[in-house]
């Protein structure tokens, strides 16, 4: 069955938190909410959660419509940003909360207990308590106390913002493993589109209290609808232009560099204003041109050195251009100097059209 | 290594000591004084004990300040202690005007308290006259008076047991399947307990040896200790209510230090009052 919920939520008169969300998450599915802080996807959390009511819409978990149900009596957990361990409770009695909570003792709840303990690898803590513990400990331990009560909806809050960069990379890794092992379905918020990118199924990129698009990682980054996803998830060339001719083929977008190709935009209006966007890493720098058109003529601005690639700001028509070049030894005479005159191939396929401008 | 203290410095830190405290030793010294009257030495006993639990008088007073202290600590601490825990939980507009409030009491001149509380009372009396009911100023205006100002000592030392902790975790007690009932008594009363019991300790002491207040709102025929022993002093000094006062003194201090002990375990935390 899968997890729905579909709200319309109006808050503290003219500032809606959020607005009109319509979301579908899939049994099973690992499902990210990313956007930047204030963009309402907290409030989102809480809501599935049961801590926060919307104002209007339903929020529905297992074909079950829970709103206005309170959070004891959900079928989800919570992993807390600040994680919330109970300061008073032993790492054993933390996790054993919530199954105590429903009268499950004995046997059945050391055995539980243990196992979720193993499961996230602090099964030597338990009696210790959250105060002595490190913070990736401590995220163990939250962790350990959701998944032990087996909800049907696991809700992450940034659950490893607070780590060093290093451990957040373990445990990345290890959260994407213990969802695939366990199954469940996990909503899970963050405003790091790394993160996102590397652990979620789906994403909904969130900006001003909307959704604004649903996808994979890979439709997300390789065809943003917006500007702002487009710059959000990694970063983008926009260059607006106006639609000059439409085939079966794709477009031609008449811009301020000349005539551009693109794969997109088969369905669009002559005439029509738009906004064509290409990853910085897309485009491809030359020394001469004579290829089939598509091409640009810049001149190198300034040069980032970030190790793995380099990172070309340019010059074309007034436009501000990036473009990265990975540092490969292979070919190592074709790294450009400053003030370069080069010629940008875009390749039509990596020429998105945007929906908006 | 302990550092060598200026011999001014620590002359001058015997010196402020020896003020707040001679006199009180001094008091405690002749209560064992084998001498009608308080001047001289006339020698170790214990005999003005013994005088005062004979005393009618001293015994119905310190009945009646133990029933005060008890029942107006059992009162403000449950009051008190949700104050402190709606200070801690909700971030409203009136949190601050609200522990300003708290706060008056505490610095309120204990004079201007109990003129208050004592026109307050004639002024319900009167009200109730006019339904046939009356009240004589006694066990009931006393204890009422005490949980005024108990009242702002209980929240403030529970609001701060609670300060370091994290909001959320009433939330994360929901999440796992606690009702609001439930989460506070498994998870926010556990955690401000020390805190609730430092408070009531406080309350207790602070009941205890009132004078102010009680003196105002007691009436004619309601005598609490420091009432008692106010009211002997003025007919002079008498050994036994050196021993009366070295017993206050003494129940006072054992239960501050309680209070202190209680508190001590989230000193690291900043949790201190």
């Amino acid at each position: 069955m899968d997890v729905f919920k579909s709200f319309r939520n109006a808050q503290g008169g003219e500032t809606r938190v959020l607005d009109d969300i319509d979301l579908d998450i899939r049994k099973g599915e690992f499902f990210s909410l990313l956007g930047p802080s204030g963009c309402g996807k907290t409030t989102l959390l809480r809501i599935l959660a049961g801590f926060e009511q919307p104002d209007a819409g339903a929020v529905l978990i297992g074909g079950r419509d829970m709103t206005g149900v309170p959070p004891n009596l959900r079928p989800v957990n919570t992993v807390f940003q600040s994680y919330a361990l109970f300061p008073h409770l032993s790492v054993f009695d933390n996790v054993a909360f919530g199954l105590r909570q429903k009268g499950i003792g004995g046997a059945a709840l050391r055995d539980r207990v243990g196992r979720a303990m193993e499961t996230v690898r602090i099964g030597d803590f338990g009696t210790r308590k959250p105060d002595n513990l490190s913070g990736g400990q401590r995220q163990r331990v939250a962790l350990a106390r959701a998944i032990v009560n087996e909800p049907e909806v696991l809700l992450l809050d940034e659950p490893l913002s607070a780590l060093d960069l290093k451990l957040r990379k373990e445990l990345q890794v290890e959260l994407s493993n213990l969802q695939e092992t366990l199954g469940m379905t996990f909503v899970f918020v963050t405003h790091d589109q790394e993160e996102a990118l590397v652990m979620s199924d789906r994403i909904a990129v969130m900006n001003r209290g909307r959704v604004e698009q649903l996808g994979k990682a890979e439709d997300l980054y390789e065809r943003p609808r917006t500007a702002f996803v487009a710059n959000f998830l990694g970063q983008s060339n926009l260059i607006p232009g106006k639609v000059q001719e439409v085939g079966p083929g794709g477009a031609v977008v008449m811009t301020d560099h000349g005539p551009l190709r693109t794969v997109y935009g088969a369905d669009l209006n002559v005439g029509r204003e738009v906004m064509l966007s290409i990853r910085p890493e897309k485009l491809r720098m030359e020394r001469d041109d004579e290829t089939e058109g598509n091409e640009v003529r810049a001149r190198v601005d300034d040069i980032v050195y970030t190790g793995a690639e380099n990172q070309y700001l340019l010059e074309a028509n007034g436009q501000r251009l990036v473009a990265f070049q990975l540092n490969s030894d292979i070919g190592a005479d074709e790294d450009f100097d400053y003030e370069e005159e080069v010629a940008l191939y875009l390749p039509p396929a990596s020429l998105v059209i945007l929906e908006e401008g | 290594m302990t550092r060598r203290t200026h011999p001014a410095l620590s002359a001058w830190a015997w010196l402020v000591y020896g003020f707040l405290y001679l006199p009180i030793l001094v008091l405690i010294i002749f209560s064992f004084n084998d001498s009608k009257f308080g001047a001289t030495w006339a020698g170790f006993t214990t005999k003005w004990y013994g005088v005062l639990l004979a005393r009618e008088d001293v015994r119905e007073a310190v009945t009646n300040t133990l029933l005060v202290a008890l029942s107006s600590t059992l009162i403000s601490t449950v009051l008190g202690t949700l104050v402190g825990l709606g200070l801690w939980r909700y971030s409203s507009r009136f949190r601050l005007p609200l522990t300003f409030l708290l706060v008056t009491p505490i610095v309120i001149p204990d004079v201007v308290m109990g003129v208050s509380l004592l026109m307050f009372y004639s002024l319900v009396r009167g009200g109730l006259e006019l339904t046939g009911w009356t009240f004589e100023n006694g066990f009931w205006t006393v204890m009422f008076a005490h949980v005024t100002f108990q009242i702002s000592y209980v929240a403030l030392t529970v609001r701060s047991r609670l300060a370091g902790y994290d909001r959320s975790l009433e939330e994360a007690a929901r999440d796992l399947g606690a009702s609001s009932v439930q989460s506070f008594l498994r998870v926010i009363l556990p955690l401000a307990l020390p805190g609730v019991l430092a408070g009531a300790l406080l309350a207790f002491t602070l009941s205890l040896d009132d004078f102010v207040v009680t003196y105002f709102t007691s009436g004619s025929g309601f005598r609490t200790l420091p009432v008692l022993i106010y009211t002997s002093v003025k007919k002079g000094v008498t050994p036994d209510i050196n021993a009366l006062s070295t017993l206050l003194v003494l129940f006072t201090v054992i239960a501050i230090i309680a209070a202190n002990a209680i508190m001590r375990p989230r000193a690291g935390r900043g949790g201190e009052a």
